[in-house]
């Protein structure tokens, strides 16, 4: 079992299917020799050339287009766009094309294509590269969504969407890139729709998305101490979602609490309270509780970390809930 | 320029059927629509049938295709069989794509035509991207691109002039310069008279020509599919034309000055194309022949059309996602 980074865990998984797959091809910027923005692919330009590992211009729509192209036509692209805020210039490829083709065209065309994103929330790098936007692709048919959190994971996770006949938005955390867990060195994939409970509780379920699961973690261990058992569950995937898993929880439980780095006006938390309404209201001892980023353009710089949720603001949540 | 030839003249009555054809699948389309027998919408390109009859056929069997919405001759022209593509413009389950892709979403996969799009500009970075597959793969596939002067002035459309010709790949830019982008005229809309400079300005060699010479877009498609089959990378010939219907079947109202529409009747391309066919030694009884042939194969995908069955409403949630393994 070694232990790794999720960056390197992503990018072994990306490596291992390169070698497997030589119809697979990587798009986007600064991904040759650079390595890719925030050095996911170190060390793929040099492996498996400039054919395969195709820097390309400044122009988002295009290059998921191209990815889409290839995707359709005996190929199987991934696509890096560099921070999720720019997903904004690419959403017709991603959302009027990818997601829809195999449908509007009758099955004639299958999608492999995996559009590689991170979230930059918590950098303070302002409020065109901060946003946590996967809501709008969990608001769409016909995309998969997969958002882990650590390395084992990230590696699973990306292994099964290099082998998908469907288009995979995968988000990724920049906060997360550096770091680590165990990772098996056998092969092993992880299926979207499975949901992991990160640590098993009795008093509250707690589901964290992305860059705030460390966060959940932390405020679980904390209330632990106040005598507070908390049950942190990482839903991994978005599309498919394990709506089971969560039901199962909260039946246990009673009281769930859903935090993400998100906007709080319909993000994904809004969708995942619905859910648990239609399908466990007669569970529920307590409202569900969201603690989300705030709904203001995030600022530059150190205000950020007021938008964001910290441990502090999911515990003290938490401590509503059980008084 | 063509020589006429007993051989040759098979092969032009072959194209003057297909443009018949597709006047014929439009006028059936329009008259659908009318009885509300199409739902949604349907855009015909009639009067345009030279460009996708004169420029597929410069292709090999499997050359691919991308077209508009307004492309049911492309379909035609690429060898779609009509009898699906009218079930799928009447959204039934013998449809080309099922009964889920309606007028503006065709596609024949096995004869290479990969899809018409909905969204104006987006399958040309698609196009792109078959013609980039196309390279790496090295099938000497060549990939055509239909798209329409509003297309032109799509941002998509500058970044795969960009990226095409940057990564030299065997795309062939058609441009269906009709004049009118729904309602917007072109001199409303373009800063150039010729599109075709914009692709010059991206490296890429371009001619405009008369998109209603269907030996025209023929012979110019044939020199480009070439040029991209050696590996020189992309080429567009920009196509003027003019649409004589509304932009849509749904449309409010006509915007076309009609003076103009009437001039450009006068070059209908299928008249014009059958007097030339007389004059390079075909009669009349066979282009009379072609005609009756290719009016009785449309009405023929009516009939088919109509006595196919709608998809069940249960139906609705298959085919969202592929299965593994496909």
């Amino acid at each position: 079992m070694a232990v790794m980074t999720m960056r390197e865990a992503i990018n072994q998984a990306i490596r291992e299917e390169m070698q497997r797959q030589p119809e697979l091809v990587l798009l986007g910027q600064d991904i040759g020799a650079y390595g890719g923005t925030f050095g996911v692919y170190r060390g793929l330009f040099e492996e498996f050339g400039p054919e395969r590992v195709r820097d390309g211009p400044l122009c988002e729509s295009a290059t998921v287009g191209f990815g889409l192209g290839l995707a359709i036509s005996g190929m199987r692209a991934v696509v890096e766009l560099e921070f999720m805020d720019f997903v904004t210039l690419a959403m017709d490829q991603i959302v009027n094309q990818a997601a829809k083709m195999h449908y509007f065209l009758g099955g004639q065309v299958t999608v492999p294509l995996v559009i590689r994103t991170p979230i930059v929330s918590r950098m303070g790098m302002g409020p065109q590269h901060s946003q946590s936007l996967e809501a709008w692709f969990m608001h769409v048919p016909g995309l998969k969504i997969a958002i882990p959190s650590n390395a084992f994971d990230a590696k699973g996770l990306m292994k099964t969407a290099l082998r998908e006949q469907n288009p995979v938005l995968f988000i990724e955390n920049v906060k997360l890139y550096g770091t680590k867990t165990e990772v098996p060195e056998e092969e092993y994939f992880i299926p979207f729709g499975q949901a992991r409970i990160l640590r098993p509780g009795k008093d509250v379920t707690l589901v964290a998305i992305s860059g705030t699961v460390p966060e959940a973690l932390a405020a679980a261990e904390q209330l632990e101490r106040d005598g507070i058992s908390v049950e942190v569950i990482d839903p991994r995937s978005l599309s498919p979602f394990d709506t089971a898993m969560l039901v199962g929880s909260l039946q246990r439980t009673g009281r769930m609490v859903i935090t993400h780095d998100a906007y709080r006006t319909c993000g994904v938390a809004a969708e995942i309270s619905q859910r648990m309404m239609e399908e466990a209201f007669d569970y529920l001892n307590a409202p569900i509780t969201r603690v989300t980023g705030l709904d203001v353009p995030i600022p530059s710089g150190h205000l950020h970390v007021t938008v964001v949720p910290d441990q502090n603001r999911i515990a003290s949540a938490i401590r509503g809930l059980m008084s | 320029m063509i020589a006429a030839t007993q051989e040759n003249i098979g092969m032009l009555l072959a194209l003057y059927n297909r443009m018949v054809m597709i006047r014929a699948f439009e006028e059936s389309a329009i008259e659908l629509f009318a009885k509300g027998l199409i739902t949604g919408s349907t855009h015909p390109c009639i009067g345009q049938e030279a460009i996708p009859v004169g420029a597929c056929s410069a292709l090999e069997p499997d050359d691919l295709v991308l077209a508009t919405y307004r492309g049911h001759g492309a379909a035609i022209a690429k060898g779609a069989d009509p009898r699906y593509l009218m079930a799928e413009l009447l959204t039934r389950t013998t449809g080309c794509c099922k009964g889920r892709g309606g007028s503006m979403h065709l596609c024949d996969k096995e004869k290479g035509f990969l899809g018409t799009n909905a969204i104006v500009a987006a399958h040309i970075p698609i196009a792109g991207g078959v013609a980039l597959s196309c390279k790496l793969r090295k099938t000497r596939q060549v990939v055509l691109c239909f798209f329409g002067d509003g297309a032109s002035c799509e941002g998509e459309f500058f970044e795969t002039l960009n990226m095409s010709a940057l990564w030299k790949v065997p795309l062939v830019f058609i441009c269906e310069n009709n004049g009118y982008a729904i309602s917007v005229p072109t001199s409303a809309s373009q800063a150039t008279p010729d599109i075709a400079d914009r692709a010059r300005g991206f490296g890429i060699p371009a001619v405009s020509i008369d998109g209603n010479d269907v030996l025209e877009v023929r012979a110019r498609t044939s020199a480009a599919v070439a040029h991209a089959r050696q590996g020189y990378g992309p080429f567009m010939i920009e196509c003027k034309t003019v649409r004589w219907e509304r932009h849509s079947a749904f449309s409010a109202g006509r915007y076309e000055n009609p003076e103009e529409a009437q001039r450009w009747k006068k070059v209908d391309p299928i008249p014009r194309f059958a007097q030339r066919l007389l004059e390079m030694g075909a009669t009349v009884e066979q282009l009379n022949t072609e005609e009756v042939v290719a009016r009785a194969a449309i009405q023929q995908a009516v009939e088919f059309a109509m006595d196919s069955p709608l998809p069940e409403p249960e139906s609705v949630y298959e085919g969202i996602f592929a299965k593994p393994g496909t």
